[in-house]
């Protein structure tokens, strides 16, 4: 029974990063149909920042990742404006605008060498050596807190995008370009400051990372399968079914690894991609193209 | 044909040959000039591109000091090299390119075992001699006569590498009855886990849990609570920085009650992962190459590692270098002073010579065994006692890396069970 508990309270802990990590990915491919391929190298760029505020000033990796969004925000405006000039406009979005974003991945990790090494760096705070113990199971802050900024972050993005009146037009531009254009609104814009916010969701992401796990600048490539496996599973340009999806597959993770071996984790994970999509092809809370 | 005309065919003839022997004298003296390139891959970024780094510089620094003695065979050396990205897809490609391309006279290996086995059969069909650097048994299956291995894990390097922490746990008292045995998927901590399966046999032990995790892996907790629903008295890991890193801390989260945990976790011999985890370090059994401890004096370390670590500081690389360094610069030296005895190129000469003799290096005496593999191991097996802070300095002092095993070099007593001397 203490088993079964702890391996769920690890799964959703576990999900809740998942969330925070996929969520970007969930806006910019999910809504806006752009594959940036390269939003975890810039989830690792943001680990590298909270490592150095860390090391440099002693500031906590998630006050480092709020002060810094809205730089990430900025880099997604510029790197969209880049992107929608050199290919979506010319209609040269889909080969071209892929490699477009491996090249991104790959300047990222290069200036991340160069500017701290390919050492590994970890951040120490002064919750990440504590565990709350409830009875039968054990909260491990250094998930607890990453799992609660993910869902704040979550939460807000789904309130942001569904109340206001912007968000409603960043939906809107992911239905239909053309009829948000007849309105009278421009959708280049709109569909800026929603890769802007994509990749702020990466910067606060990283912080996560970094308080989760050691990081390295090639690390991101180990989370490119993940990051688009969650939005997909959950439906695309969903935040719920994000959140869904990131639920899914943390928590049967976790009970893999704690009751059939953790090598098989993957091969559920990713199985019960395949017999959803299978059985669902428009993900979870997908709605289906008409 | 009068004299006259026979003394000018002369030596017009005499002048041909004078030609021909200065032309030849040229060519050799050119010859001569070309510097002697050894050529490697190395892992420069990825998963263990901070250690392939390290060990870029000493062998840098071994580069630097035969030139500055007028090179090998009368050349000047030349490293030539290429970043691997700590990935084997890209090491077969490297060592084509290396032989083919830019004709290197001489090859060594990259960083580990995932990087040695895929060069191991291009060095075969080429008949190189293969100087390598810390890999844990890839030439069992090949059995390549021409291959050699730094890593002083002894003759049988995956039962040499696990053995300490076995020999080290039946010191307990009462003896330890059953054991965990936990591994990342790769080709290291496989062959790491198979020799700790033959040390599990000879002392008698139970299996109660042997299991590996992907590389991937985020979160150690699940895997920890699994193998403490087996109550195991043992647990042995056999992992990679980061899940290292990963599995020390979901163990401390955990509160997981054993006896004794550790193993050979590579990453936990680096300086940023030791300062980084600190006092969650305490009462970890692991493997080590190096530490300062008063018993352990292995000739010229102390002093690579002064020239050494003012250097790494400015690169940003590991500032101890207690790891890979000296081993690094250890294999260019015996490479060099193979290459140097033999007095040619000749890589059968090279690797006959390599078999026969033994090497004074900078991390002692090293003489190989028939498979390439250091003739008597020396692995060290410590336990970290009394870390209190996150502090670099901390681990410069001896008291801090306990030597438990061999019991030659033993500087301090094994502090158990680990539930109590943790933190």
């Amino acid at each position: 029974m203490t088993l079964i508990a702890n391996a769920l309270v690890s799964g959703l802990l576990l999900a809740g990063f998942y969330a925070a990590v996929s969520v970007g990915i969930a806006i910019s491919f999910g809504m806006l149909d752009v594959v940036n391929i390269a939003h975890p190298a810039f989830i690792v760029l943001g680990s590298y920042l909270a490592y150095f505020a860390s090391s440099w000033i002693g500031l906590d990796p998630i006050v480092t990742a709020l002060v810094l969004s809205p730089a990430f925000f900025a880099l997604g405006l510029v790197l969209y404006r880049l992107y929608h000039s050199s290919f979506e406009r010319r209609g040269r979005e889909r080969l071209r605008g892929l490699a477009f974003f491996f090249g991104i991945l790959f300047v990222t990790e290069v200036a991340l060498i160069l500017a701290f090494g390919v050492d590994y760096r970890l951040v120490n705070t002064r919750y990440m050596d504590t565990t709350w113990r409830f009875g039968a199971f054990d909260l491990p802050l250094r998930l607890f807190v990453p799992f609660l900024v993910s869902l704040g972050m979550t939460l807000s993005l789904q309130a942001f995008l569904s109340r206001t009146f912007f968000g409603r037009a960043v939906l809107a531009v992911a239905q239909d370009e053309l009829a948000l254009q007849l309105m009278g609104v421009d959708p280049v814009r709109v569909k800026a400051i929603a890769f802007g916010i994509s990749i702020a969701t990466a910067g606060v992401a990283g912080a996560l990372l970094i308080i989760i796990q050691p990081v390295q600048p090639s690390l991101g490539r180990e989370y490119i399968g993940l990051v688009f496996a969650i939005p997909v599973l959950g439906g695309m340009g969903s935040i719920p079914g994000t959140l869904v999806g990131a639920t899914i597959l943390g928590v049967a993770s976790s009970f893999t690894s704690t009751f059939f071996g953790p090598s098989w984790s993957p091969a559920v994970s990713f199985g019960l991609l395949l017999l959803a999509l299978a059985l669902r092809p428009e993900g979870l809370l997908g709605k289906a193209a008409r | 044909m009068d004299r006259n005309s026979f003394a000018a065919a002369c030596r017009g003839r005499a002048a041909s040959l004078l030609a021909g022997v200065a032309l030849a004298a040229c060519a050799l003296s050119a010859a001569a000039q070309e510097p002697l390139k050894i050529g490697f891959s190395m892992s420069l970024t990825g998963p263990l591109g901070g250690n392939g780094r390290a060990a870029l510089l000493a062998m840098q620094m071994w580069a630097e000091d035969v030139n500055a003695k007028g090179g090998l065979l009368g050349r000047q050396v030349k490293l030539v090299y290429y970043d691997d990205q700590t990935n084997p897809a890209n090491v077969p490609g490297l060592y084509a390119k290396l032989l083919d391309v830019d004709k290197v006279d001489l090859i060594v290996s990259s960083y580990g075992t995932n990087t040695i086995a895929p060069a191991i059969p291009i060095a075969m069909q080429r008949q190189m001699c293969f100087m390598t650097l810390f890999g844990t048994n890839p030439n069992a299956k090949f059995k390549y006569d021409r291959y050699f291995q730094i890593m002083p894990n002894g003759p049988d390097p995956a039962v040499g590498l696990t053995k300490g922490f076995f020999d080290v746990a039946m010191t307990m008292d009462p003896k330890p009855k059953t054991v965990a045995l936990v591994g990342a998927d790769a080709e290291y901590p496989h062959a790491a886990l198979e020799g700790a399966r033959t040390n599990v046999k000879a002392a008698g032990l139970k299996i109660v849990y042997d299991k590996t995790y992907p590389m991937s892996t985020t979160d150690f907790t699940p895997i920890v609570r699994a193998i403490q629903a087996t109550s195991p008295d043992l647990v042995f890991v056999a992992s990679y920085p980061p899940d290292g890193a990963g599995m020390v801390r979901a163990v401390n989260e955990v509160g997981l009650k054993t006896r004794q945990f550790g193993g050979s976790m590579i990453g936990l011999q680096y300086a940023n992962i030791k300062t980084q985890l600190g006092p969650l370090l305490n009462g970890v059994v692991a493997w080590e190459v190096y530490a300062p401890e008063p018993t352990i004096k292995f000739p010229g370390v102390e002093q690579f590692l002064t020239r050494y670590q003012p250097r790494a500081i400015a690169q940003q690389l590991d500032p101890l270098g207690f790891f890979l360094p000296p081993y690094a610069y250890a294999m260019m030296q015996i490479v060099g002073e193979a290459v140097q005895k033999v007095g040619s190129l000749d890589q059968a000469k090279i690797a006959q010579y390599i078999h026969d003799h033994e090497f004074s290096t900078v991390v002692g005496n090293v003489r190989f065994a028939k498979n390439g593999e250091w003739a008597v191991g020396r692995p060290l097996y410590v336990q970290y006692q009394g870390i209190r802070t996150n502090d670099l300095e901390e681990w410069k002092k001896p008291g801090k890396a306990v030597v438990l095993y061999p019991p030659e070099w033993k500087s301090g007593k094994l502090l158990y069970p680990y539930d109590e001397h943790r933190k």
